[in-house]
């Protein structure tokens, strides 16, 4: 019916489509939502991680003993154009040391610790002055400059996005407010609370995409935002903005998943929704964007879940960036006796952390405090007796039972055939796995593997290279010496002339010597 | 029992008559088994394997001159890989040849540096940076490790020390440094 | 004041099913038809049930000690007591105790452990069983005995125990005088001496649409199996394709010459073919992984049983038909893989 994949998106939300598989999970997430979204408790210290996504850590920019203001940049990246790290209250620079740093491996990292003064006085801020004129450039630089990253828990660069956003061409904008991962409520809270400025963070990042219209996708069990995002919509003079309930299961938020839902298309593997003239952006990072531009704050804070059965009231709780974790929980009443495990994120893609010393981060959408009855017993792990379960709920369509065989014998080749790398890691094979299979930490480790192989492929490639340019080079300087002795000696000419030139050579050489002895 | 032999015969005949034309029609193009052993074998260019180079030692394995088993740098991957690759048992490295190591990369401590550029000669893939009397530096991203400028350095100023590689998820079941640890994070600070 | 905590692999949710819990509840459906079962030919099969795992466990336990594999663990899954349940049900109730080791030996041992254990095996374990006892034993895997109330002798439970134990019938009786034709067999004869099956459907042991016990234990499978698939313990795809390809391939032979070929229903419900469909069939170790692949798995079975029974020399071919179709299961994965998310058609 359409030749080119972009006009059948245009038409995103029109008709709803399934995707494959997924699972129906209790939400858990009504507790959370009792209360409203609480500021948290200033801690005595700030531990801002310098490595907050993959790949390397920003350059730290102020040093120990400096006085910063809230806002102030800390610490930039120099790639991926992405922009920097600010400081998320006024104080000093205490240090710039090692600390836990929520990241997956356990490891600690660097950070730049904050003592703040309890004024919490913002740096010298420089809001648009009017969005809705401004050139589209500058509003990116705005969104870069802020140090925004998707706040969905894949935190990428936003700028990044939008600049190829921009460039390929946008005509539609998808704000993802679906959030389908039991027990998280902190994008359903902003939308409750903060409905205006999540309108207003669409109507800002159409402009700086070019993007000729919007969709925001919600729940369809959330029907209170529904009411707010309405209600939100009629105040403003907002245009082209459609607000869209999609079923409710689990991994709907998934951007390749929602996109499927609301379009009917595939983003091509190995691509991004630019293919298809789709830009997919995070409610929580259109607020940020809104913050950014109409008031010059830069990101700072987020809304973070606290839940689980293992502290005593869940909510939800605006942190700013660099709170340790247990604060926050602290001010949620503490931990309930059979605290076991925490969980920075949800219970099916999250990862644990050891201590609660660990920081808030950008991605710390959600922190679980899960009792023992709720996480995995430790169960030994049987063998595989390839039942189908979770081939049958994959939303990847890709046969689990064969991707664990290739990862855990190491045969790569036919993991990329098999799809490893289209896998989202949502952990819903995992779930239904009889034999109790740990499937996405056997992925997980099978893409870092293979990236790890494409490395040192690449490396071997262009040692290869640098070897064979060099021995072409060892070769050439040969011949070229080979040719000048050819020369000289023909230049010498033959028999008494030789004699001759060569007695004249070594009297010259005498003299010289005999000048400078 | 005449027609059983008869009809064994003919069936066998043609069957192997099909399987023959088969493999024809349905043979893939593949690049010559030189350039995919090349492709297996890990490109340090160290010599370990008695060879001038990693291409001159794929060039003496496909001619059948020299066993699998002489790349320390590969290892044990490396040399399970090219068993696969020729369809031949894969054997034990071989210890004349060297042990496998982790992947190292070369340092200069360059307050010791006289810039005599004995290194710079020596160094198989242009690794390293400098001129005479001028400051020599390893170039880390390019150094594969393969120990050949460390004999020619008058100072004994070169060091190998392990390639810091990134961290990756582990296999599931392994214990990892999951808890409070002294280690920090291995990572490349941005810039500077 | 700085708390720790445990780490551990992402998803964070307690499991919902457990390789126990599955074979469990397959073992569950089976017992309607087992019920049933000795309800129209007496308590012989029971008897052949726990010989068969008891065996099944000794054998189990054996290979898991020589492997060097935790014994409680894998003791526990039921597989072995599963696969005993189904080598059972394919024997005559007064098969002697040898035909149950054996079979065994060869379900557990050779076509289970050999290959590698659970998960591993390539050929259904029960059939492998089967197929093995019914060759090597043909008098004693023939030796059926009629429906209880058309049989002129019925043992009591010390007659069934003390001819299982010993091998020959009680009493100074022939094999010959307890024993009867199954309605296949009946069939079988029929035709080969040029017999109408509308005559022979006469005789009495053919009851409504079947061979009389055989149709009701059939519906008993069925119906358990019907169960497990509603529980999502088995997919739909084999039993349709069975079934459907049966019904399909019998009514066109049946319409083209109903002097030689029974009607369709009689096939469904005659032999092994419900609970072939329903339970042995769909093993997922040994068969096809995808969905259209289980497609061509179960309409290949079919087939092949309907070939078998018409110009085989076996009365019922389910069996084979199951151990040939899982040799060409990996074949029909590879080709049959869904398309991944994203990639091209």
């Amino acid at each position: 019916m359409f030749r080119d994949p972009k006009d059948q998106a245009k038409l995103a939300g029109v008709t709803l489509h399934h995707f494959h598989g997924g699972l129906q999970l209790r939400h858990n997430k009504r507790v959370s939502c009792e209360l409203p979204i609480e500021r948290a408790a200033p801690p005595e210290r700030f531990y801002v991680p310098l490595l907050q996504h993959s790949g390397q850590e920003a350059r730290p920019i102020v040093a120990a003993g400096q006085h910063v203001l809230k806002g102030e940049a800390i610490a930039c990246f120099e790639h991926l154009g992405s922009g920097c790290l600010h400081a998320p209250a006024s104080g000093t620079v205490s240090a710039i040391g090692t600390h836990p740093i929520s990241h997956p491996s356990g490891f600690d990292g660097r950070c730049v610790v904050i003592e703040p003064d309890g004024l919490n006085q913002w740096t010298e801020l420089h809001p648009v002055d009017n969005w809705q004129q401004a050139d589209p450039d500058d509003l990116r630089q705005v969104i870069r400059s802020a140090g925004i990253v998707g706040l969905g828990g894949a935190v990428f660069p936003t700028a990044h996005k939008v600049d190829e956003a921009s460039r390929r061409g946008i005509h539609t904008l998808i704000l993802n407010g679906a959030e389908c991962e039991p027990y998280i409520s902190c994008d359903e809270m902003l939308m409750r609370e903060q409905p205006a400025s999540i309108i207003l963070g669409a109507r800002i990042l159409q402009r700086a995409v070019g993007a000729r219209r919007t969709v925001i996708a919600i729940e369809d069990q959330m029907g209170a935002v529904h009411q707010a995002l309405q209600h939100a919509l009629l105040e403003s003079d907002a245009a082209e903005i459609d607000i869209v309930k999609v079923t409710t299961i689990y991994p709907e938020g998934g951007e390749k998943q929602l996109i499927q839902v609301l379009t009917g298309l595939e983003v091509p593997s190995g691509g991004r929704p630019t293919d298809l003239g789709l830009l997919c952006q995070n409610v929580a990072t259109a607020t940020a964007v809104a913050r950014a531009v109409t008031e010059g704050k830069p990101l700072v804070e987020r809304v973070v879940t606290v839940t689980g059965s293992g502290v005593r009231r869940p909510r939800n709780l605006l942190a700013p960036i660099g709170t340790p974790i247990s604060v926050l929980v602290e001010q949620s009443d503490g931990y309930t006796d059979d605290a076991a495990r925490l969980v920075l994120g949800g219970p099916m893609m999250g990862y644990a952390l050891a201590s609660d010393a660990n920081p808030v981060i950008k991605a710390a959408n959600c922190i679980l405090v899960l009792s023992m009855d709720e996480i995995r017993p430790p169960q030994p792990e049987m063998p595989c007796i390839r039942c189908g379960e979770c081939a049958r709920v994959c939303p990847a369509v890709l046969q689990p039972q064969q991707l664990q065989w290739t990862v855990r014998h190491g045969l790569w080749d036919e993991s990329v055939s098999a799809g490893l790398a289209d896998c989202i890691e949502c952990g819903c094979c995992d779930y239904v796995c009889p034999s109790h299979i740990p499937l996405v930490e056997w992925f997980r480790h099978g893409k870092s593997e293979l990236r790890r192989l494409e490395a040192e492929h690449l490396a071997a490639d262009s040692a290869r290279q640098r070897f064979e340019a060099r021995e072409a080079r060892l070769d050439r300087l040969k011949q070229e010496r080979r040719r000048r002795m050819e020369e000289k000696k023909r230049a010498l000419g033959e028999g008494q002339e030789k004699q001759k030139r060569i007695a004249d050579a070594i009297e010259r050489a005498r003299s010289r010597r005999q000048e400078n002895p | 029992m005449f027609t059983a032999v008869i009809l064994f015969t003919v069936l066998g005949s043609l069957l192997g008559l099909g399987l023959g034309w088969a493999a024809q029609k349905f043979r893939v193009e593949t690049d010559p088994v030189v350039d995919r052993i090349d492709a297996i074998l890990p490109q340090t260019q160290c010599g370990q394997c008695d060879y001038p180079g990693c291409r001159p030692y794929a060039e003496a394995i496909a001619s059948g001159e020299a066993p699998i088993n002489q790349c320390p740098p590969g290892g044990e991957a490396g040399i399970r890989a090219l068993a696969d690759l020729l369809g031949v048992e894969p054997l034990p490295l071989n210890p004349d040849n060297g042990q496998e190591q982790p992947r190292r990369v070369a340092v200069i401590d360059e307050s010791a540096c006289i810039g005599c550029t004995l290194c710079i000669q020596a160094c198989p893939v242009d690794a390293i940076l400098g001129a005479a009397k001028r400051m020599h530096t390893v170039i880390e991203a390019e150094c594969t490790g393969c120990d050949l400028c460390l004999p020619p350095c008058p100072v004994d100023c070169i060091a190998m020390v392990p390639r810091q590689s990134p961290w990756a998820w582990p296999r599931p079941g392994q214990n990892t440094r999951l808890g409070a640890s002294a280690n920090s994070m291995p990572v490349q600070a941005g810039g500077g | 004041m700085i708390r720790r905590f445990d780490t551990g692999g992402a998803p964070h949710f307690p499991p919902q099913t457990t390789v126990r819990g599955v074979m469990l509840q397959v073992i569950y459906a089976l017992l309607p038809g087992v019920i049933a079962h000795a309800w129209f030919f007496g308590p012989g099969i029971v008897v052949q049930i726990l010989l068969a795992c008891g065996f099944a466990l000794l054998f189990e336990a054996l290979c898991l000690t020589i492997r060097r594999r935790p014994l409680k663990l894998f003791l526990s899954d039921f597989s072995a007591p599963l696969t005993a349940l189904l080598f059972a049900l394919c024997l005559p109730p007064l098969a002697p105790w040898w035909i149950a080791l054996v079979g065994m030996f060869f379900a557990i041992v050779i076509a289970k452990h050999v290959f590698g254990g659970l998960g591993h095996n390539l050929f259904n374990p029960a059939m492998v069983g089967y197929v093995v006892v019914l060759i090597s034993f043909p008098q004693f895997m023939t030796a059926w005995l009629p429906a209880l109330e058309l049989a002129s002798w019925t043992p009591t439970l010390g007659q069934v125990l003390s001819t299982i134990a010993t091998g020959h019938p009680p009493g100074g009786l022939a094999w010959d005088a307890i024993t009867g034709a199954t309605p296949l067999d009946t069939i079988r004869t029929s035709v080969a001496t040029g017999k109408m099956i509308s005559e022979a459907r006469l005789a009495p042991i053919f009851g409504d649409f079947g061979g009389l016990g055989w149709e009701w234990i059939a519906n008993w499978y069925a119906l358990g199996g019907l169960w497990l698939l509603w529980r999502r313990i088995i997919s739909w795809q084999v039993p349709v394709t069975m079934i459907g390809s049966v019904v399909l391939l019998g009514l066109a032979a049946y319409l083209a010459d109903p002097g030689s070929n029974p009607a369709p229903l009689q096939h469904v419900f005659s032999g092994a073919l419900v609970v072939g469909a329903f339970f042995i069939a769909t093993d997922p170790v040994s068969g096809c992984a995808s969905p259209r692949g289980r497609l061509i798995f179960g309409a290949g079975v079919g087939i092949i049983t309907l070939a078998i029974r018409r110009w085989g020399a076996y009365p019922d071919g389910v069996a084979f038909a199951v151990l040939l179709m899982n040799m060409l299961a990996p074949l029909i994965d590879r080709y049959t893989r869904p398309r991944i998310f994203g990639h091209p058609a």
